[in-house]
């Protein structure tokens, strides 16, 4: 039995990556080591009748063209956008957001009027930079040591991208690219609530505080996508972000790929320095005329590669790929929706983000303890509860809770993770909710406990990483992962990696899928016909 | 042809306004170079040290017949409270525990870094580029930009992935031993508002290999001052002390001159402001002279110094257990212990332990005991400064104390200057050395500020030459030097 | 404030809209700068005659209104707007704009001078941040008076002699004048000023005043015809004007994602409002250069052979090259043209032009290339506009 293509690993790029392999006619077999598919992009159900999105847990970054390609709709896929969202303050107070333009100015407007204001110049520079850097999502970057024609001219296409702005937007892009977002917000808005809940962005998933320089970038990555053309919009997936893999399995088995789910790999088989199939944990072989890897790229090269099928200097750089995780969750099955006394009643403020963290300067001193290697003791929560939305994922009247939390780190103090050092974390992110919503802790039925360990361990990302490795400048474009293999390949002829640890990175995106099977077909000649290139940015 | 000569005021005799006034004034400008102060110098009394001066601007002054040398390069000695101090000099680290792979490990490293500061040495040397469509700026960057690769392809790309990563990530990556990262991470961040895990921080460390290493001017560095101001006078300058310019005087929409604070005016067809940006569009041209977008920009130019300086004088010549007094004292026992020094500030908060560099000016030019140290990281704007000061100088005497055991004891006078009083007594913004943070974000056509880059300013006739200007300061004159070369090329 | 009803009811309403909700028989409405206002009340076509023919009423309150006060706010207004803030008399009104840096609008609106050092500037986009930026150095003291003031325009040549009725003695009020009379216990300010080209007042008072306002005007109206309009017929009225308004005929440069969407006053046919003697002001150097180097676009009035309204339609040169495009368009009751007010590059100013047109009827759409002649503007300019004391119709 052999393939055309061999992908390890069902997560959402891995599956990205299958669907358009095997609808250009290949023959694809996609293995994934745990019983059930989907990699951090997945929903199950841990506690009777509650379905579980225990990683990933929104979605906006998911790129529209491939839902189109892979004809996700009609395989069950439903984007559903986020009503409300609040930052609830430490003297009682709350700042709501709302889809509203008016609402949400006059909601600004009780914590700042000039802020109210700034606020719309705000969202037009970011939204500058988003149609800047869109276009480049879709794309596989050029390796700029090189002189090879598609190289030059991906060069020529981010030079007239660039030679397309003015001299005053050039330096403006290049300094939000280069700044911290605590300098960039402070030069727009001076009410530390509101600089509070815009930073938030700058620091999902990133070891890096809203105090370090790039973590503007890192805003911006949350900010290009889009719900329905609506850009930075972020939704829910109907059913859990396991909708969108599931949706993605559903297309690959109507394009005639194949899933075998708890198989893990234990080996690349690389024979005359070509990779031609894998060995799986159980011992079996399956050949393939190639391989490719959804997992990061540590993983990949590291764990089932043989080193000496690779270069050093890939390995030494392979090494050094940053992907220290700086997050943890936890998902929760409430018995009844908390109350937030705050909040006033029947606001659609439960109907997205909450966050606990009412200034840049706590979420800075959060990352000092990451930094230390602890987590964080006042850590900032992204919560949110989807049930508010989606009926699907509870029984009635219950609710799923997730709890997004920064930071804690793949060590603590350079040692494992313990069960004690778990629980201490779920006590301190618990203790944080119940201080603003009474009786919370009382509503709890079960609670899944995941830091940097249990989503190694698990999921597969090393140290925990969410974005399959850090998203700073020497880690992303033509540096993502390794400096001269940006093009999805590797240093062994027909493995070729489609995780997130590629360009353009992180985030249930599948645009690192989508990239490496372009640059898959386009080896074998087999041409792009199936897909679509980025929507243009009008 | 000839240039006809023009009459020009320069604001400010630090070294910068000095290399300026210097040039246009040995291309036969009529140059009157205004200071605040009774002497020339202006902020290099800050510094212990210099990286050099630019040579460029040593050459045109003949700083050497004006009586300017300097001590050989100092080594860096790498000081620990309990094992053996390390010593680097260059790339080459030695010390009692050394393991020589990692020595091996440090050259190498120092190496590549080396290869990268040089390709960016032309950069320093460069007017910043206009990135407008039209005209051939593009085709100028382009040239700069093959000229980076000509470095080979490894490391072209090794030096696209390092370019803005931070220092700590770029010294664990290759280095074991935690006071040669301390090292890196020191240099890196010393006279900036980050820590060495702060993305762009290792650029920083590149820069300072740009310039070039550590010297002690025969004399200190007031005969850096005294020799440079010798020299611009012997080029026809005129050097005005103790005139502080109150404001610049604007006619038809022009800089025409300034009023100093006796009242007096002087005219003149061009203004370069050697002072902070900040001050000169803030404060010396004010808003009734620039556009809103602009004024509002100038204020937000970060400026944010992170370095107190400590000068102490002794009754006995300090004993760092052994380390030699000749050398370049550093205290910044790991990457983490600079990381930890660098927290608490980002609150306006004082280090348990911070992190310095120390010289011992009587090793050098003999005289009484002496010692001066940059002592990281201070904040520059805490709410109770007296009290933020007080510990700050505690903890600093306590970390010296722990490293040269008796020298609390041997203190005599007591010199020790947060940020805020750096910048009452030198005009700093905000303490900060280079009068703007050295950050990339503030860097080439981003230094100070987009719009006025390229040393000339929106207000015609207006031009800025010091150390908020590209390439930043340090004791070297390249900011003065290329603002020099722009003015020459406008009155062409 | 603690307001923390806006997520139930985003749009406020404004102080007059229990009598705007009461006659709304049709209940168009749309959002306008955070309110509810009418967009018809019941027939666009009769409420435009009421303009041009008898005395309407239009609900003003959502335009937005900074007030300006200091020893140095003539100063101020000097550097922020375009025109010389310091030759407005006291009790006068003038016409302005603003740029940014680029010398790009940010909008244009009213400027009201109620004292040697207190103003107000009335416009229709919010600008709070760049009015303070622009304020450091100035001894001035700027406050977002939006919700204080409740605003009505009096439009129509019937519009004196109601004011007249109503017991405020307006014959001396000159175009651009303002004055103030005791009215119900409180002020009112009278403007003679507008949106329509015609004889026209402006009455600004607090809220609590906005409903013994309205009753006591359509009591003494009611003779000469007085009728509540809305947007749409506001609108054919001041394309009839030649008048532009933010973020419908320009894109404030503020707001513009695509850089390449801001305009100059030039560009927008305000460069009459420098002052170039004045000293410096915000966008000065660059409103210089282009003064040399000249202007990418012109805005221009339309006169469009047919009858069918060029509404957001595309113009092109006589030989099929795109040229602009119109951002406001109407069949004119009034002048019995076809007008428009359109962007067209300045290059193909000199020869002829077309629009294309594509005109619905009855689920299909004709696509319609009309010859367009460039006119002068206002379309629409009634002596009796400016005639003091004002006619008695």
């Amino acid at each position: 039995m052999s393939y055309d293509a061999l992908i390890i690993g069902a997560g959402h790029n891995g599956l990205v990556a299958a669907c358009y392999l095997a609808r250009a006619g290949m023959k694809v077999c996609v293995v994934e080591k745990n019983d059930w598919i989907g990699g951090a992009a997945v929903s199950r159900e841990l506690f009777p009748g509650f379905t579980y999105s225990n990683c990933s847990y929104v979605s906006s970054l998911f790129r529209p063209e491939i839902m189109r390609d892979l004809e996700l709709p009609r395989h069950g896929l439903q984007i559903l956008p986020y009503e409300g969202g609040a930052v609830l303050t430490r003297n009682g107070g709350y700042l709501a957001m709302f889809r509203d333009h008016d609402a949400n100015r006059r909601e600004f407007a009780r914590h700042s009027p000039r802020d109210a204001e700034a606020y719309d110049r705000y969202s037009r520079d970011i939204l500058r930079f988003c149609r800047f850097i869109r276009p480049m999502l879709m794309r596989t970057p050029p390796d700029p040591s090189r002189f090879r024609p598609r190289d030059l001219s991906e060069l020529a296409f981010l030079g007239r991208q660039i030679g397309a702005l003015s001299e005053g937007q050039i330096a403006a892009m290049v300094r939000f690219w280069t700044m911290s977002i605590a300098d960039f917000l402070d030069e727009y808005f001076e009410n530390p609530v509101i600089k509070a809940y815009l930073a938030v962005s700058a620091i999902i998933g990133t070891a890096l505080g809203p105090m370090s320089p790039g973590s503007a970038y890192v805003l911006l990555h949350h900010y290009m996508g889009d719900v329905d053309g609506n850009v930075g919009a972020w939704g829910f997936a109907r059913g859990g972000m396991g909708a969108i893999t599931q949706a993605l399995s559903k297309s690959l088995a109507a394009a005639g790929g194949e899933i075998r789910a708890g198989q893990g790999v234990d080996q690349v088989l690389v024979e005359g320095g070509r990779a031609v199939g894998v060995v799986l944990a159980n011992g079996d072989e399956i050949r393939a005329r190639r391989v490719i890897s959804n997992m990061d790229v540590k993983r990949t090269f590291l764990g089932h590669v043989a080193e000496k099928d690779l270069p050093g200097d890939f390995v030494k750089r392979v090494r050094a790929f940053k992907t220290r995780g700086s997050s943890g969750k936890l998902n929760i099955a409430l018995d009844a929706a908390p109350v937030f006394p705050a909040l006033p009643e029947g606001s659609p403020m439960l109907k997205g983000d909450l966050h606990f963290t009412d200034s840049m300067e706590r979420m800075e001193r959060a990352y000092d303890d990451w930094k230390d290697g602890q987590f964080s003791r006042d850590p900032f929560q992204d919560a949110m509860i989807p049930t508010m939305i989606d009926p699907t994922m509870t029984p009635p009247g219950k609710h799923f809770m997730s709890c997004f939390v920064q930071y804690a780190p793949p060590k603590i103090a350079g040692r494992d993770w313990t069960d004690a050092d778990r629980d201490a974390f779920r006590d301190t992110c618990l203790n944080q909710i119940e201080a603003y919503a009474p009786g919370f802790k009382n509503k709890v039925l079960h609670v899944e406990v995941r830091t940097p360990r249990e989503l190694e361990a698990e999921v597969g990302l090393t140290e925990g990483n969410i974005f399959q490795g850090e998203l700073t400048f020497d880690q992303l474009l033509f540096n993502r992962p390794v400096p001269g293999y940006a093009d999805y390949r590797s240093p062994i002829r027909d493995l070729w990696i489609c995780g997130s640890s590629t360009h353009p990175g992180g985030g249930v995106m599948g645009a690192p899928g989508r990239n490496a099977a372009a640059e898959i077909l386009r080896d074998a000649k087999l041409g792009t016909r199936g897909m679509r290139d980025a929507y243009p940015v009008l | 042809m000839p240039i006809p000569s023009s009459e020009i005021i320069v604001i400010g005799a630090g070294v910068n306004g000095l290399a300026c006034a210097a040039r246009l004034a040995g291309q036969g400008h009529r140059v009157t170079l205004v200071e605040a102060a009774s002497a020339p110098g202006g902020a290099m009394a800050l510094a212990h040290l210099t990286p050099g001066i630019d040579p460029r601007v040593a050459k045109d002054m003949d700083l050497a017949r004006h009586g300017l040398t300097f001590h050989p390069e100092l080594a860096a000695t790498l000081l620990s409270q309990n094992s053996p101090h390390l010593t680097v000099r260059g790339g080459e680290a030695s010390g009692g525990d050394l393991d020589p792979t990692e020595v091996a490990a440090f050259r190498n490293l120092h190496k590549r870094l080396s290869r990268f500061a040089a390709a960016l040495a032309p950069f320093r040397a460069m007017t910043p580029p206009r990135l407008a469509a039209k005209g051939n700026e593009w085709g100028k960057l382009a040239r700069l930009g093959l000229g980076l690769r000509a470095m080979g392809k490894a490391d072209f790309r090794e030096f696209l992935r390092m370019i803005l990563i931070n220092a700590h990530d770029a010294a664990t990556d290759e280095l074991t031993d935690d006071r040669l990262r301390g090292l890196i991470a020191f240099d890196a961040t010393l006279g900036g508002w980050l820590g060495p895990r702060s993305p762009n921080s290792l650029i920083l460390y590149l820069n300072r290999l740009a310039m070039g290493g550590a010297l002690v001017p025969k004399g200190g560095m007031a005969a850096v001052a005294g020799a440079m101001a010798q020299a611009a006078q012997a080029k026809g300058v005129t050097l005005r002390l103790n005139a502080r310019v109150a404001r610049l005087l604007v006619e038809a929409d022009q800089a025409s001159g300034v009023e100093l604070d006796s009242g007096e005016k002087l005219h003149a067809d061009l203004v370069v402001s050697a002072i902070g940006p900040k001050a000169t569009f803030r404060d010396l041209v004010g808003p009734r002279h620039l556009d809103t977008g602009f004024y509002t920009a100038a204020g937000h130019i970060r400026a944010r110094g992170a370095t107190a300086r400590l000068a102490l004088s002794l009754t006995a010549p300090p004993d760092f257990r052994g380390a030699d007094p000749a050398g370049r004292l550093i205290i910044a026992p790991s990457s983490e212990a600079v990381e930890r020094a660098w927290n608490p500030v980002k609150y306006a908060g004082v280090p348990d332990r911070p992190v310095m560099e120390i010289t011992l000016p009587h090793a050098h030019d003999g005289g009484p005991p002496r010692l001066t140290a940059l002592v990281q990281f201070a904040p520059h704007d805490p709410a109770d400064k007296a009290a933020a000061k007080a510990r700050m100088l505690e903890n600093t005497l306590t970390v010296l104390e722990d490293h040269a055991p008796g020298l609390s004891a041997t203190i005599g006078e007591t010199e020790f200057l947060m940020p805020w009083e750096i910048e009452a007594r030198y005009g700093l913004a905000g303490g900060n050395w280079h009068n703007g943070d050295l950050a990339v974000e503030q860097m080439l056509f981003l230094r100070p500020m987009a719009g006025a880059a390229r040393y000339d300013t929106p207000l015609p006739r207006l031009w800025l030459a010091g150390s908020g200007s590209h390439p930043g300061g340090w004791v070297t004159g390249a900011a003065g030097w290329n603002a020099a070369g722009g003015i020459l090329e406008a009155l062409r | 404030m603690t307001d923390l009803t806006h997520w139930r009811r985003p749009l406020r309403q404004t102080p007059f809209h229990p009598r705007t909700a009461a006659l709304n028989r049709l209940n168009l409405w749309g959002p306008w700068g955070g309110y509810t206002t009418a967009l018809a009340f019941d027939d666009v076509a009769m409420e435009h005659t009421a303009i041009r023919n008898a005395a309407s009423v239009y609900d003003l309150c959502p335009m937005v209104k900074y007030r300006i006060r200091g020893v140095q706010a003539a100063e101020y207004l000097n550097r922020l707007t375009l025109r010389n803030a310091g030759n407005l008399p006291v009790g006068s009104v003038h016409y302005t704009a603003w740029t940014d840096d680029a010398g790009k609008l940010l909008d244009d609106g009213t400027l009201f001078r109620h004292g040697p050092e207190d103003f107000l500037i009335c416009c229709q986009e919010r600008h709070l941040p760049w009015l303070l930026d622009s304020a450091a150095g100035f001894d001035v003291a700027i406050t977002e008076v939006t919700e204080d003031i409740a605003a009505l325009s009096l439009q129509g040549p019937c519009s004196a002699s109601v004011l007249r009725a109503a017991g405020f003695a307006i014959d001396g009020l000159k175009p651009f004048r303002m004055a103030n009379f005791r009215f119900a216990g409180g002020t009112l300010t009278i403007s003679r000023t507008g949106f329509t080209g015609d004889l026209g007042y402006e009455l600004w008072t607090s809220p609590d005043l906005a409903l013994p306002l309205w009753d006591h005007l359509f009591e003494v109206g009611a003779p000469w015809g007085i009728r509540a309009i809305g947007t749409e017929a506001l609108d054919l009225a001041r394309i009839e004007a030649g008048f532009i308004i933010a973020n419908m005929d320009f894109v404030p440069a503020s707001q513009a994602v695509r850089e390449d969407r801001a305009r100059s006053p030039f560009e927008m046919g305000l460069d009459w409002m420098i002052d170039w003697q004045k000293g410096h002001f915000t966008g000065r150097r660059a409103l210089l250069a282009e003064r040399e180097a000249g202007s990418k676009w012109a805005l221009v009035g339309l006169d469009i052979e047919g009858n069918t309204p060029a509404t957001g339609a595309l113009i092109y040169t006589g030989k099929g090259r795109e040229a602009g495009f119109v951002t406001a368009a109407c069949w004119s009751p009034a002048t019995k043209r076809n007008l428009a007010l359109a962007q067209v590059g300045r290059r193909y100013l000199t020869g002829p032009l077309q629009v294309e047109v594509y005109a619905l009827r009855e689920l299909q759409y004709a696509r319609l290339m009309l010859a367009a002649e460039v006119v002068p503007r206002p379309f629409f300019a009634p002596d009796r506009r400016r005639a003091t004391p004002p006619g008695d119709f």
